[in-house]
């Protein structure tokens, strides 16, 4: 992974002592909060319903060893012992207090990580495929490209002031696990003819309250040109974006209100003005980064399928972690593995501090000392020897870390809600546990199949529910919680929204309704097909009948 | 209605609460109970000074009913900031 | 209201005239005018001999005066809130891409936390609050020394520094 040179870690260090300048000044005053407010939230402090919430990015997903047991004595330390990762690929602590973020930025710079625009109108942590570099469907490894985005995206000078927050994600995948189109940009990575990689750029897509699928703007961008392009956008963007109303002010909106064509014409434009300046990035620099992510030299190993299957039919549990968590590497003998944190006991994408020191040293003993986190709020260790997944997942399971249900019905996003978030209309939290204590007969959770449900606790839709197979929406209607339902999203590669099957429901319903559309499902399914596949080819009717009854 | 007035800190950011001798405490049941109108106007004069202070953020006033615990927030989203998330943070125990 | 121009504090030679009415002979000396008054009044404008200068508020853009640039011994560009960002993109095209080359000040909601972010699009003065605290915009200043983008200054980018020769 990236490593800082001296230029990145005095960067990290002196914006840690400039925020803590800032906070000075705002506690003696001399700031008021309007004014501070803004300074905070770039650097990833907001105020919640209880206390500062912290938001550390974890840049497209990778995380040393070093730096997990770093997150985890700040945990401890710092917060009460325990994290949650975001969709965004972030780590967010709920109880941090003000006058101890500078000394804990400082401690965060010192393992090379930092919260800088982790919130704001700016340019956000970019977010990437978490099984980049070790993909078995991989075209391109993406991380290098994040990397060099990450640096520049880094206290830009121009585009700090955005109309509103940006968010940029590249897959290098065909699969894409980056969810890419539902991004301000989305970069998609291809490689042409001639067997040399590109980018496919695509804009406007976002969730919130007016979601949209994203726009390919251009079909092939050279990698030299990257930043230039994006910098083209983001002017275009900063200059004609919408600043008389914040619902109306993300690029999505820009891009609608204009056309995708008019707003191509305003890119290409500007990058004529500016695509041969100094952004296009030296050989030797795309060199020395790219050498961050060299392939590793993996020992030789052989194919374990067999040993894998026999230690399957000889612990069922095994089997389905197996099955459900287990994908597969680019190199032979090798495997990618999920760590779930969607246990029964914990908000999704909660860990506490123990678990996060028990992933940092299983990462060290099986996985080359690398932690992943994916935007389903979950963990991979990406290098494990095939062969040592079965001790590997004991290990995992002694310590709450072996759900067996990644990519299944109790694998559920949902954002904080209304348990920690000032935003939120309902709750989130709730009724993903509940749906998950519904569903723990692990054979009935299988036989369901692959299916994603989201949950979000207002239409900011941070529980990505315009893009959940099922997509749950938790309003507030006269004090009382109720949840709206959509049907078929995804964030793949066939990214859809979501269509609302009809009323809420009332939350004492909303887990039966859940258990509804599946047994719908199933009913419905014909030979492998998965839920987003049996809903596709029947559509919304037998849903809704099922929901609401025939009229 | 009764109501009183909530905040944050600033310096560490808690929720807190204005008491009867016009402090902040971390503890509902020090509130000041605001039995009516003019007594939550001087409520919220009291917390606005200490906002343009610089002691707390965001202070206003939320409606409660009373009994024998103290003071509880009506709406669901006062009751939660007053009393913490209603879901109990994670633990390391296996479900599955 | 203060000024700080490369660094200093100095005295602003320049009445800010556009906001009033009329311009006429009213006011001696160097002026601030707006866009429109530009517009309105050019050929009376260029007769005055004392120096011009002309604010442009953040919905207004560059273009519009690209071909006058040489009129100009300041351009103001306005930040009517420290949150809007248009002015970052304005004073980077009238450095880089127009290659204006007079004063590039400030004005409007400008606070020391954006200094920096002014200085590397192309900014060398400041209409600030109060220069009172002037020691505190000096450490400003050097609040980053480290910077990935290219910008409208003189400041090395770390690729730069990184593949240096030599």
């Amino acid at each position: 992974m990236y490593q800082y040179d001296e230029f990145d870690s005095r960067l990290v260090k002196e914006r840690a002592e400039q925020f803590r300048r800032q906070v000075q000044r705002r506690l003696n005053g001399e700031l008021t909060e309007d004014q501070f407010k803004p300074l905070r939230l770039m650097n990833g402090l907001y105020l919640q319903l209880h206390a500062y919430m912290l938001r550390v990015n974890v840049p497209y997903g990778v995380l040393s060893s070093r730096q997990m047991r770093k997150l985890a004595d700040i945990a401890r330390r710092y917060d009460r012992g325990y994290g949650h990762f975001t969709t965004r690929q972030n780590i967010q602590y709920n109880w941090i207090q003000l006058e101890q973020v500078p000394d804990l930025l400082n401690e965060l710079a010192d393992v090379e990580m930092h919260a800088i625009q982790s919130s704001g109108n700016c340019i956000r942590n970019v977010t990437s495929d978490q099984y980049a570099g070790v993909a078995a469907d991989e075209i391109e490894d993406p991380r290098i490209w994040c990397e060099i985005i990450r640096q520049w995206s880094t206290l830009h000078p121009e585009f700090s002031y955005l109309p509103r927050k940006f968010k940029i994600a590249v897959t290098g995948s065909p699969n894409d696990r980056a969810a890419v189109q539902v991004h301000d940009i989305g970069l998609r990575m291809h490689r042409n003819a001639a067997g040399e990689p590109g980018f496919e750029v695509i804009v406007g897509g976002g969730q919130g309250r007016t979601p949209h699928i994203g726009k390919t703007i251009r079909e092939w961008l050279e990698p030299e040109h990257l930043l230039s392009y994006l910098e083209a956008i983001l002017r275009v963007y900063n200059l004609d974006g919408r600043r008389d109303n914040m619902f109306k002010a993300r690029i999505k909106i820009l891009v609608h209100q204009i056309g995708t064509d008019k707003f191509r014409q305003l890119v290409e434009a500007e990058w004529a003005a500016i695509r041969d300046s100094e952004l296009q990035l030296p050989q030797a620099e795309i060199d020395r980064i790219a050498a961050h992510f060299a392939p590793r030299d993996y020992p030789q190993r052989n194919d374990a399928g067999d040993l894998l299957a026999e230690q399957a039919s000889q612990n069922a549990a095994f089997g389905a972690w197996l099955k459900a968590n287990v994908a597969e590497h680019k190199t032979p003998g090798y495997a990618i593995a999920n760590i779930s944190l969607k246990s029964l006991t914990a908000p999704p994408g909660d860990i506490t501090a123990e678990q996060m020191d028990v992933a940092a040293d299983l990462a060290d003993e099986y996985s080359y000392g690398e932690i992943r986190v994916n935007h389903r709020q979950n963990l991979v260790l990406p290098d494990v020897a095939q062969e040592q997944l079965f001790e590997l997942w004991e290990k995992l399971a002694a310590n709450g870390l072996g759900t067996a249900n990644i990519g299944h019905v109790s694998d559920i996003i949902a954002c904080p809600g209304l348990d920690y978030c000032s935003l939120a209309n309902a709750r989130s939290i709730p009724i993903a546990q509940e749906i998950n204590a519904r569903f723990q007969e692990m054979d009935r959770v299988h036989e369901i199949g692959k299916v994603s449900i989201n949950v979000s606790g207002c239409m900011n839709a941070c529980g990505h529910h315009h893009v959940g197979n099922i997509g749950i929406l938790g309003v507030d209607k006269k004090g009382k919680e109720f949840y709206q339902f959509t049907l078929g999203g995804s964030s793949g590669r066939d990214a859809a929204l979501g269509e609302r099957t009809g009323r809420g429901f009332p939350a004492a319903e909303a887990v039966d309704a859940v258990e509804n559309i599946l047994n719908t499902y199933v009913e419905l399914r014909a030979a492998d097909e998965d839920f987003l596949e049996t809903y596709r080819r029947v559509g919304m009717q037998p849903f809704q009948e099922a929901l609401y009854g025939t009229a | 209605m009764a109501q009183i007035l909530i905040a944050n800190s600033l310096a560490h950011g808690f929720v807190v609460f204005l008491t009867a001798e016009n402090n902040w405490s971390g503890d509902i049941r020090q509130a000041a109970v605001a039995a009516d109108d003019a007594a939550a106007a001087a409520l919220l004069e009291a917390a606005q000074a200490a906002e343009a202070g610089d002691q707390v953020i965001d202070p206003y006033l939320v409606e409660v009913t009373v009994n024998g615990a103290g003071p509880e927030p009506i709406e669901y989203r006062e009751y939660i900031r007053a009393f913490g998330p209603g879901v109990p943070p994670p633990s390391r125990q296996n479900s599955s | 209201m203060g000024l700080l121009k490369n660094g200093q504090a100095v005295a602003d030679s320049y009445t800010d005239v556009s906001e009033h009415e009329v311009i006429g002979d009213t006011v001696a000396g160097a002026i601030i005018v707006s866009l429109q008054q530009w517009q309105e009044h050019r050929d009376a404008l260029l007769e005055r001999s004392a120096p011009l200068g002309i604010v442009l508020r953040s919905n207004e853009k560059p273009e519009l005066i690209r071909s006058d640039l040489s009129h100009f011994a300041v351009i103001a560009l306005d930040f009517p809130t420290f949150r809007d960002g248009r002015a970052y993109s304005h004073a980077r095209m009238l450095r880089e891409r127009f290659g204006y080359q007079g004063e590039l000040r400030a004005v409007g909601e400008v606070l020391l936390e954006q200094l920096h972010y002014m200085q590397r699009v192309g900014f060398n003065s400041f209409a600030i609050a109060s220069d009172a605290a002037l020691r505190d915009w000096e450490t400003a200043a050097a609040d980053m020394s480290v910077w990935y983008q290219p910008g409208a200054d003189e400041r090395a980018t770390a690729v730069e520094l990184r593949h240096k020769v030599g």
